[in-house]
């Protein structure tokens, strides 16, 4: 395999594996935020508030993957 | 009738796009490019967009201030409701005196990212282009360039698609690692100015932990290595976000041009928007946190603050307040 092919398949691998555990994480938040609005309408302006922010920690995580697999790209 | 017409002329621009358009796959590269300097001291484009948004902020603020009246005007109103807003979640997050203390920061940080974010995506961004700038090399860093230029000139070889060889003249400002590295220094080294001036020693205890034993050390050192780690995350978290935007947009337009651009558009004011919610917000509860004191706290508080619980804490403090 040519140095290009091995670049460009470890930056796949870096976003694809990379995108595995915010995925699950984010489907998780998403979850219990829903069952949570749907238990307690009232609370949507909280709810919504910290599942944003929940939502971008979790959302950082496949950043990191996805800038490691830039940085192996276009550096 | 209307939107059948409509429906025809948006196929047939994509059919069109599709065949006829060229669109080059413009040259992506990490560091921000140099359009001009000063000596040997480059002025990127991203330093040029930032200056650019900082003046917008100025200008709408400046008219929004010189005719504000009792009756607000459309402007006048619209920026109450914003300074308002984060009025309230400073508040409501930190209390009322130093959520007004914290107010200035936060709201600025968010401000200047969503404008910067923003005026990003404008037309014009990364497609105006100008020549490159290069320092005048002097004389004991031209042997070195010449290696790296060797190399450069192999890189720029391989993934070359046919482009001129300009660089952008304006690129998104949190594109550029530099930028937000430096908003992230700026939120994390104010959290330590305040959490010093509000706890004074027992801020300097929370990461230098001697009196609880072994493990109260223990949880000191992961303490101080998750100030860095704020750092590092606030640095990726925006900077990720806002290139890896650039890199899509760049990509599908290069894909299917012209049309299939649209809703990725709309995605991309979105996390904008976001990503500068969500930098002010934790910067507001990293701060609050520093400047609570964890005395009058439970011991189950005084563990190691991932973010997650970091935040659960900045509600139970709005809770005791």
């Amino acid at each position: 395999m040519t140095d290009a092919g091995v670049q460009l398949l470890a930056a796949a691998l870096a976003i694809g594996l990379g995108a595995i555990g915010p995925g699950i994480g984010i489907g998780m938040l998403a979850a219990r935020a829903m069952e949570a609005l749907g238990r307690n309408p009232e609370a949507e302006g909280a709810i919504r508030g910290n599942l944003i922010l929940g939502l971008a920690f979790a959302e950082a995580i496949a950043i990191y993957a996805l800038v490691v697999a830039l940085i192996i790209k276009f550096v | 009738m209307r939107i059948f017409g409509i429906a025809i002329l948006v196929l047939a621009v994509v059919i069109v796009g599709a065949t006829q358009a060229r669109v080059k796959l413009p040259h992506i590269q990490i560091p921000a490019e140099a359009i001009a300097g000063v000596g040997s001291f480059p002025i990127t484009n991203t330093m040029l967009a930032g200056w650019i948004s900082v003046v917008v902020i100025l200008a709408i603020t400046l008219r929004a201030v010189g005719q504000s009246r009792d009756v607000p005007g459309r402007l006048q109103g619209f920026i109450e409701v914003v300074i308002g807003f984060f009025l309230n979640l400073c508040e409501s997050v930190a209390g009322p005196e130093r959520g007004r203390r914290f107010f200035p920061i936060v709201g600025s940080i968010f401000l200047f990212l969503v404008v910067s974010n923003w005026m990003g995506l404008l037309p014009g961004y990364t497609t105006i282009e100008v020549k490159e700038w290069r320092a005048p090399a002097s004389a004991e860093t031209v042997a070195v360039k010449k290696d790296v230029h060797l190399a450069k000139d192999d890189h720029a070889g391989k993934d070359d698609h046919g482009k001129s060889a300009g660089i952008p003249l304006l690129r998104a400002v949190s594109s550029d690692l530099n930028t937000t590295l430096a908003l992230g220094l700026l939120s994390v080294l104010l959290t330590q100015v305040y959490g010093l001036r509000y706890l004074k020693g027992e801020y300097v205890q929370r990461f230098f932990n001697f009196r609880e034993g072994p493990i109260g050390f223990y949880v000191g050192v992961l303490e101080l290595i998750g100030e860095f780690a704020k750092i590092i995350s606030f640095t990726f978290r925006l900077f990720g976000n806002i290139f890896a935007g650039e890199v899509l947009l760049a990509v599908i337009v290069f894909l299917l041009p012209w049309v299939a651009v649209l809703p990725f558009l709309g995605l991309e004011l979105f996390v904008g928007l976001i990503q500068a919610f969500v930098f002010a917000v934790l910067t507001l509860v990293f701060m609050t946190l520093a400047t609570t004191s964890h005395a009058h706290h439970d011991d189950s508080h005084s563990g190691v603050h991932d973010p997650a619980s970091g935040h659960d804490q900045a509600h139970t403090n709005r809770a005791h307040s």
